[in-house]
């Protein structure tokens, strides 16, 4: 867990900031078998997300099983070159995790 | 008592990790605070939420084959005033994927998707107090979900 497990770029252009974030995360469904033991792997996925730029809120999102393992994710949202970034993820098994960068 | 040692594994780490440790526990605190519970009832679902009018507003990006079903690249953009942007893959056994919320949700999210089978990527926008909606079909040849 100490290893870095979010990248975050962010780039404004015309007052718009275009974020991409790629996770480190298994998100597992819970409904994947492993053939060697005969037993399901357990539900592990990322439920919440959240990011801010310069303080205020910028992006939340619920998510669930369905979203790929080592999730990627890119949206546009307002901001200035300068800015901080942060992005924060919370799974179902309590973890969390989050990193910032600065807006280019 | 698995998770209680996977708490204490994570636990001992950002400990060792010192600073960074304080300041993911920080973080902790950030989301939950922010935001309001997780709404289990609609990821649990096995049938889609109103999905409103179908909408010009609203565009879905996927590709029309999906080699791999595991990894579906989506982009919905749109040009309405958003309470919130759900994505849904209509043929999976819970078909809710994601909800996107806030200013980033406004104009163009991107993320990539598990799909079980071929069906539906449908981006429902809710704006105005209705769901809006626009699809897109996608093939899956081989099934996202790790059969």
């Amino acid at each position: 867990m100490a290893k870095k497990s979010i990248k975050v770029r962010a780039k404004e252009k015309g007052g718009v900031v275009t974020v991409k974030a790629l996770m480190n995360h298994p998100m597992e469904t819970g409904l994947r078998k492993n053939k060697k033991t005969g037993k399901m792997f357990p539900a592990h996925y990322i439920t919440e997300v959240t990011a801010t730029i310069g303080g205020a809120n910028a992006l939340s999102a619920n998510w669930a099983g369905g979203i790929s393992k080592n999730p990627y994710l890119a949206f546009d949202a307002p901001g200035k070159k300068g800015d901080e970034i942060t992005l924060s993820w919370t799974d179902n098994q309590g973890n969390s995790e989050s990193a910032t960068a600065k807006v280019k | 008592m698995n998770t209680d040692m996977k708490r204490r594994v994570f636990l001992k780490g950002s400990l060792a990790a010192g600073t960074v440790g304080v300041a993911v526990s920080a973080g902790l605190l950030a989301p939950q605070a922010v935001m309001a519970a997780w709404p289990k009832a609609e990821f649990e679902a096995k049938k889609m939420g109103d999905l409103g009018a179908a909408s010009g507003d609203i565009n879905v990006k996927a590709p029309d084959i999906a080699e791999n079903g595991a990894v579906v690249p989506v982009t919905v953009t749109h040009s309405m005033n958003a309470d919130s942007v759900a994505i849904y893959a209509s043929a999976n056994g819970t078909p809710l994927v994601a909800q996107f919320m806030g200013p980033g949700a406004q104009s163009s999210v991107s993320t990539r998707i598990k799909m079980g089978k071929t069906g539906d990527v449908i981006a429902v926008v809710k704006s105005g107090g209705k769901m809006h909606h626009a699809k897109k079909s996608v093939k899956v040849t081989i099934g996202g979900c790790g059969g």
